[in-house]
């Protein structure tokens, strides 16, 4: 009867873990951030800059979402989420106190320990900011442990820039190069108005001693990517978080597959080498 | 003397010069000046007569499109270490859009009226001057087809 | 290695019942070969055959003697209960604020009558898939697998250039061979588990002698010798990798209908949607998975629109998935030869002459 080992744990493998809503922040008209601690008491559970975990609402359906709070905070678990769909609509009407069903954490993570003794450039647009959060956490905690830190911003306007507070506060208190840039504006918005890539033009950090953390939509990370190697930034040391129909989040529902791999387990974080090809071919 | 010769320096630290020719350099010293604009004032306006380039080696300039009844749209904003303008290089030599100093601005103006006239006669220069105008306005209309993508949209339909 | 008469298998039959194993073999249903419950060796298609397969070309045929097993693999695979096409993967009522969900149920147990190499084989490649599945292993480890040997191949039959029959090698609890000729109708079985070797003991008939294996053996001989397709691998991972955007992609998409019979019938495709759904009183939810197909549009969505929007990219995503991509996520082909696909296509396409034809481009 051939018998095959289960690994421990995956007897929960689709089992949500029932999680409370701590507390809801309204981020932008769309865009909300639920800080989650375990509805049965006990430590969140750990995860790595990067990662992602299955986020469900009772009986209506499950969306995958980055975690975008500290890694070593030991806090509630924060994710950031922008309301698209259904399911995410009726996220965000959730209040404190409501029940969401936890899967995870999944995915490949940021290379934040690799990068250290280098300079870090994270770019990010629009709410691909969420998911690069954990890994500017970490760079602050260890600031000593970086060369030059850089993040540059882009999104739709000045109303779209996600976490504001922040931003300003990062350009302020710590050795960071912290630079916005929104794609349209009315003349009150004292910032830069242009795209993301440009940004990667300055900075002062080193190309031949860099490692860039990228996340936005596809064809800007595309173009991040090509303004970072221009700059000679090596393409081992470029990194894209990618975003397919994760589903299952472990490799076996097939909807994400993108060539060889899986994005919700070999990804969603790829080194640009891995997929340069793949995301240059139509339809793939 | 003394005042091309300083010219000459604030030329040559500006990025669009570098590599360029000594004896291009001293052609386009011959055509600059310093002009400065406080915070607000406009570089030029939508219509003007493109008859000066300018070299941003301080400040931010934002490039707007003036939309009746409501705040212009700033499309675009440039700092320091770039070029301000094109349209002096083609005809009918008119600015496109407005240009305004949204902090104060410390500029190179180069003298376009006088510089079209050197461009037939020196063909190094034109070289020079297409060289590096080509690759700015490459990246501008790069980044303007980017925009019009509006990437960051919010996505109709979603599932999730 | 043992040799059961008619009534030693009848007696197999009975004996697998008897440890309360629910039996699921092929039977004869709407002119074609399926899998479903049975109780006694007679149910199963006995003189029927279905070899004369091509591509969308299905038809039985009635053979002159009185063969148990004497046909191939009609358009379902053991995929269906060990992977169901709809599972319910957990059930949960609202508690309070939260929610509980249900305990897992315990799987059915039950024995699989007649698989043929290639399915034992996209079995195994399942195995990989599923690791970390708990239903699946739950339904894995609670199944008894009688494999069969192919005597006879069928017109779409690639399983020699797969490396995966038409001998099972492995991975099955007993294994038959069926001699059915004028002289005698026995079938060599032969245990390939301590519990197929305990009930094999336990089941009259005697042992197999000289005569009795060389006939099992020139019986498989002669099926791995009439393949009707074949498939050359090698190098066809890597040039596969290398024509992703080959014109012949295109080609194929001209004949495709994009109607999934392929990964439907396909032993080894596992896409799945994962759907939730909530009672009307809002109360309890339950979330279901299902069977999806590469060749549907909403497959390869992602919010904003769906990534495979040409059937030449759904075609090329099933084949460079099957025949390349595997190998790099699991180790192993995606193709185990059985051919299904090629004959349950409605228009005939061919999965040896595609992959052959974008070779050679």
């Amino acid at each position: 009867m051939s018998a095959l080992p289960l690994p421990a744990g995956d007897a929960l493998l689709w089992r949500p873990e029932p999680y409370r809503i701590e507390r809801v922040r309204r981020d932008l008209a769309d865009t909300f951030s639920l800080d989650l601690v375990p509805a049965g008491g006990g430590a969140p559970l750990a995860f790595r800059p990067g990662q992602f975990n299955m986020l469900y609402a009772f009986g209506l359906g499950e969306v995958p979402i980055s975690i975008s709070g500290d890694a070593e905070a030991g806090g509630p678990l924060v994710h950031t989420i922008r309301a698209v769909g259904p399911v995410t609509e009726a996220m965000r009407g959730l209040r404190a106190g409501a029940v969401l069903g936890v899967r995870g954490p999944f995915g490949s993570h940021w290379p934040v320990v690799e990068a250290e003794g280098m300079d870090l450039v994270i770019i990010a647009g629009g709410v691909g900011l969420a998911p690069l959060r954990p890994a500017i956490y970490y760079a602050l905690r260890h600031r000593r442990r970086f060369g030059r830190v850089c993040i540059f911003y882009g999104a739709r306007t000045p109303d779209d820039l996600l976490y504001k507070a922040e931003l300003k506060r990062w350009r302020g208190e710590f050795d960071l190069v912290v630079d916005v840039t929104v794609d349209r504006a009315s003349h009150d918005w004292a910032g830069k108005v242009g795209v993301v890539t440009r940004l990667v033009e300055g900075g002062g950090y080193d190309p031949l001693h860099t490692v860039a953390l990228v996340c936005g939509p596809e064809v800007m990370m595309r173009y991040a990517a090509r303004a970072l190697l221009a700059r000679g930034v090596a393409r081992e040391g470029i990194f894209l978080s990618l975003e397919r129909n994760m589903k299952c989040a472990v490799g076996l529902c097939g909807h994400c597959q993108l060539g060889p791999h899986f994005v919700c387990k070999d990804g969603p974080v790829f080194r640009l080498d891995q997929v340069e090809r793949l995301l240059a071919v139509d339809e793939l | 003397m003394g005042e091309i010769t300083g010219l000459d320096r604030l030329l040559g630290e500006h990025p669009f010069f570098a590599g360029m020719p000594p004896d291009v350099a001293k052609l386009l010293a011959g055509c600059a000046r310093n002009v400065v604009f406080e915070a607000g004032r406009y570089v030029f306006r939508e219509g003007g007569a493109a008859d000066q380039f300018y070299l941003l080696r301080h400040g931010t300039v934002t490039l707007e499109v003036r939309v009746p009844g409501r705040e212009p749209l700033v499309v675009d904003t440039l700092q320091e270490g770039d070029v301000i303008g094109w349209s002096w290089l083609l005809p009918p030599y008119q600015w496109s859009m407005d240009a305004r100093a949204q902090t104060l601005v410390r500029t190179l103006a180069l003298d376009a009226v006088c510089l079209r006239g050197k461009l037939d006669a020196e063909p190094a220069l034109g070289y020079e001057l297409f060289r590096r105008f080509v690759p700015v306005m490459g990246r501008r209309l790069m980044a303007a087809r980017l925009q019009l993508a509006d990437l960051y949209a919010r996505p109709s339909g979603g599932r999730g | 290695m043992k040799r059961l008469t008619l009534d030693g298998l009848e007696a197999l039959f009975a004996a697998l019942r008897g440890q309360g194993f629910e039996l699921i073999g092929p039977q004869l249903r709407d002119a074609a070969l399926v899998l479903g419950p049975l109780e006694h060796a007679a149910e199963l298609p006995v003189g029927w055959t279905d070899t004369a397969q091509d591509g969308g070309r299905y038809r039985l045929a009635r053979r002159p003697d009185r063969a148990h097993f004497g046909y191939v693999v009609g358009p379902q695979s053991w995929k269906r209960y060990l992977f169901p096409p709809e599972e319910v993967l957990f059930r949960a009522r609202r508690s309070g604020e939260g929610f509980a969900l249900d305990p897992a149920e315990p799987p059915p147990r039950r024995a699989f009558i007649g698989v043929r190499a290639c399915d034992l084989a996209a079995i195994q490649v399942q195995d990989r898939i599923f690791v970390h599945d708990p239903g699946y292993q739950a339904r894995r480890a609670a199944a008894f697998i009688v494999a069969v040997n192919c005597t006879e191949a069928g017109g779409t039959c690639f399983c020699v250039s797969q490396d995966t029959g038409p001998q099972a090698r492995g991975g099955f609890d007993l294994a038959l061979t069926e001699l059915c000729t004028d002289a005698r109708h026995a079938f060599v079985a032969e245990a390939g588990s301590a519990a197929g070797a305990a009930l094999l003991d336990a089941l009259p008939g005697e042992a197999a002698d000289a005569a009795d294996l060389a006939a099992a053996r020139d019986a498989i001989a002669h099926a791995a010798a009439h393949m009707g397709r074949r498939l050359d691998n090698a190098g066809l991972a890597e040039a596969l990798r290398a024509r992703l955007e080959h014109p012949h992609w295109q080609q194929v998409a001209e004949r495709c209908l994009s109607c999934g019979n392929c990964t439907m019938v396909c032993p080894t495709c596992f896409c799945a949607n994962v759907e939730d759904r909530a009672s009307l009183d809002g109360d309890s939810a339950e979330r279901v998975r299902s069977w999806d197909s590469c060749f549907n549009l909403e497959h390869s969505y992602i919010v904003g629109g769906n990534v495979r929007s040409s059937g030449a990219a759904r075609y090329r995503q099933w084949l460079t998935h099957k025949l390349a991509h595997w190998h790099d996520q699991f180790g192993v082909s995606g193709c185990t030869g059985c051919g299904r696909c090629i004959t349950w296509c409605p228009v005939g396409i061919d999965i040896t002459a595609e992959a052959a034809a974008l070779r050679a481009g």
